[in-house]
């Protein structure tokens, strides 16, 4: 009888191509060059990272009401923040009148949540959407401006903080991605005329830069209105803000428009649709998807950009903590006050580009391979 | 047949005709625009009047009365506001092409790292592109001017490196060059070494595609425009000196002063920019696919060939028009200098010009078609460069 052959069992692979040790090999480890680079990465991290974090966190004055008890810490003094926070939240805005502000936010959060719900059908939610787009910037800036229903006035100019900053971002999104669109369909539209003004418009404002616009809506626009007539400063800049990122819209729109193929227009004109309902139904909805990036990126520069009203005086987050950084009381914290900035700032621009990378997954209809 | 043509639809009216509709709606566009045109006119007319205030650029003739901290051309305060233009606009220039070297080698580096192999310097790429990207470039000129070069020492408490470098509050100081008389020299071999390495190439390929002999052209060209100069430089006496900044009373003198605004505007811009110019560079070289790499290996060209003939051409074809559209941004972000006192065409033209004269419109109109020329001319030579790369298909 013979022997049946029964094979050696597989060896296990080599230590160093498994587990933690395989990983720390080929990522860290896998030639002389990577040796040194991450040596040289280690040394990056330990000049840069460690003093960061002793600064701010190991360091750093954590509680206390004033600036003396910071004096025994080397680290960060975030009482300089606790003792401002209030007033980068919300700026001069009276301090009786702060729960209008909280009201609205809250209800905007409250309003828009069934957006993000994945369960509600899209037909409701367009609906919702259209309808939040209408009716709340009204009951908000009834509730900021207030004046009626026995809310006391609170004027532009006590505006302030991030709460400002918040305004001009969400006015100039909702504003600037519908002219945006129209400048777009203008660009890319047979009649001479219209196309030749919307190139102009489009051309000019991304020439010039946002500060000479800001410059421009608070020294040349008071000469063009009629005598007597005036706008209020944030007004002035919401416009300029407007316009300038609707400029920059347009062309994100345009490159989404360019990509559609022409077969898509012409079956759309072959059922019989005009041309609002060609662009309305069939061409706009596939062309802003393929733009999302895009959109999300433009609306990322908007908010980086409203700290630009700094220079005509508004007092957003940006001006607001630049101020208090200037507060005889509390010297020498500059420091503490930009990075708290910066962290909001970056905050809001991150999460908008990690809320559009998963909305691009989830809406990836099969256009890329 | 009066049955037949009584069956046809009657003719659509003349508004439902797309011609006449097209004609319709592009005159009414017009019309509105000429209206909005003349009524704003029509009132900067009024205001003007009312306020007193004479139009016209004869204001830019007229001396100026006050001192600008960095000047690349003469300048004093009673130079004319033309001057002050002038001075202004060299400010931007200067700001905007610093900028643009050092963010694209920042940007370069950071992109390429973002591609490591190893894991941590890929890391770090990717976290310093997604921090500073994301925060305001405003915040960042005003973090490193306020909250670092304004905090640095005071002249007598210097940071220094090496006796030769030193930072304090009132700015950075570097060891200026010196040019002696027979530097003129080196500067005349090194150019005479660039048109040889031309001819030299020139001559190497046509004797590749006749003969099909390859010639070392780098390796000379390398070494005729290292070695000739420097003979030249040795043989004329080394014409070069460097001059030390020395504390001398209050402050440093001689050297080379960077003061604070430039350098901290120059650092933010820098930093800000690079974040961005990486992700392109990282997008571009991850746009060439893999395929074209080991297609190219297996017809037998080097690494260093691939790279050149085939990795390259395609990449860059994907980077440069992002990456010019960067520089134009870095341009336009330099007028944030107006936020901290840097001379520049927005701070000391829009900015304390306007507010001396009054000319509001004058100011700036030039600014806008400063900026405008420089936007135009910049997309000008994309189109061109574009039209000369596009992928030619069927």
């Amino acid at each position: 009888m013979a022997e049946s052959h029964i094979p050696h069992p597989d060896l296990p692979p080599p230590a160093n191509v498994i587990g933690v040790f395989g990983w720390l090999h080929r990522n860290l480890l896998s030639s002389p060059l990577n040796i040194a680079l991450t040596v040289l990465a280690l040394y990056l991290l330990s000049i840069t990272i460690l003093p960061l974090l002793n600064w701010a966190v190991f360091d750093a004055a954590w509680s206390g009401e004033t600036r003396a008890d910071c004096q025994a810490h080397s680290g960060a003094c975030w009482i300089f923040i606790q003792a401002h926070f209030d007033q980068f939240m919300y700026g001069f805005y009276p301090e009786a009148q702060r729960w209008r502000v909280n009201t609205a936010v809250l209800l905007l959060v409250l309003s828009a949540a069934p957006l993000f719900v994945r369960a509600i059908p899209n037909a409701y939610k367009v609906r919702l959407g259209l309808g939040l787009l209408v009716i709340y910037p009204i009951i908000a800036y009834m509730l900021f401006k207030g004046g009626l229903f026995g809310l006391s006035g609170v004027d532009t100019r006590r505006w302030g903080g991030l709460f400002l900053t918040l305004v001009i971002a969400g006015v100039g999104m909702t504003a600037a991605l519908p002219l945006g669109v129209l400048l777009a369909l203008g660009r890319r539209s047979q009649m001479p005329a219209i196309q030749t003004l919307c190139v102009t418009f489009i051309e000019f404002w991304r020439g010039v830069p946002l500060i000479t616009v800001l410059f421009m809506s608070s020294v040349m626009l008071p000469l063009f209105l009629p005598e007597g007539m005036n706008f209020d400063k944030l007004l002035r800049a919401l416009i300029g803000v407007t316009l300038f990122q609707a400029a920059y819209m347009a062309e994100v729109v345009r490159g989404g428009l360019q990509a559609i193929p022409k077969g898509q227009f012409e079956a759309a004109a072959a059922l019989g649709l005009g041309y609002w309902k060609i662009m309305a139904l069939i061409v706009l909805p596939q062309a802003l998807k393929l733009v999302i990036p895009g959109i999300v990126n433009t609306f990322i520069a908007l908010f980086k950009d409203t700290s630009l009203v700094l220079i005509i005086g508004l007092f957003d987050l940006m001006n607001i903590v630049h101020n208090a950084t200037t507060n005889p009381e509390w010297l020498g914290f500059s420091t503490e006050g930009y990075v708290f900035a910066a962290a909001v700032y970056w905050l809001f621009c991150f999460s908008m580009s990690r809320y559009s990378q998963s909305l691009e997954k989830r809406l990836h209809t099969g256009h890329k391979r | 047949m009066t049955e037949h043509t009584a069956s046809l639809p009657p003719k659509p009216p003349f508004w439902n005709n797309p011609q006449i509709r097209a004609l319709i709606f592009q005159a009414l566009a017009l019309i509105a625009t000429v209206a909005f045109g003349w009524t704003i006119f029509d009132n900067t007319q009024d205001n003007l009047h009312r306020l007193g205030i004479a139009s016209g650029f004869g204001f830019l003739s007229s001396p100026s009365g006050f001192d600008i901290i960095q000047t690349l051309i003469p300048y004093s305060a009673t130079s004319s506001y033309g001057q002050v233009f002038w001075v202004a606009l060299l400010n931007t220039l200067l700001v905007s092409a610093l900028g643009v070297v050092l963010a694209t080698l920042l940007g370069f580096i950071i992109g390429v790292a973002r591609l490591s192999k190893n894991w941590l310097i890929a890391k770090l790429a990717l976290v310093y592109i997604e921090t500073f990207r994301n925060i305001p470039l405003l915040l960042q000129i005003f973090f490193w001017y306020f909250a670092v070069l304004r905090a640095a020492p005071a002249p007598r408490q210097s940071l220094s490196l090496g006796d030769a470098f030193f930072l304090n509050i009132r700015g950075l100081y570097l060891p200026a060059p010196q040019f002696q008389p027979g530097f003129g020299w080196v500067l005349a071999v090194l150019g005479s070494a660039v048109v040889l390495v031309l001819v030299l190439a020139r001559w190497a390929r046509q004797r590749q595609m006749a003969t099909g002999q390859p010639f070392p052209v780098l390796r000379t060209a390398l070494a005729l425009l290292l070695g000739l100069p420097l003979a030249a430089f040795w043989l004329t006496g080394s014409p070069l000196h460097w001059e030390y900044p020395e504390l001398r009373g209050f402050n440093f003198q001689g050297g080379l002063a960077v003061i604070p605004e430039m350098a901290s505007l120059l650092l933010a811009l820098t930093i800000y920019t690079a974040a961005f110019i990486a992700e392109i560079v990282r997008a571009g070289i991850q746009a060439v696919s893999h395929g074209q790499t080991e297609a190219s290996f297996s017809l037998g060209l080097s690494s260093h060939l691939t790279l050149r003939l085939i990795i390259l051409p395609q990449a860059l074809r994907v980077i440069i028009p992002p990456l010019t559209n960067q520089y134009l941004n870095l341009t336009k972000n330099s007028s944030l200098a107006a936020a901290i006192g840097y001379p520049d065409l927005v701070a000391a033209f829009a900015g304390t010009t306007l507010n001396q004269t009054g000319q509001a419109i004058e100011c700036i109109a030039i600014t806008m078609a400063v900026y405008l020329t420089i936007s135009l001319l910049i997309s000008l030579g994309m189109n061109w460069y574009n039209q000369h790369v596009a992928l030619v298909e069927r």
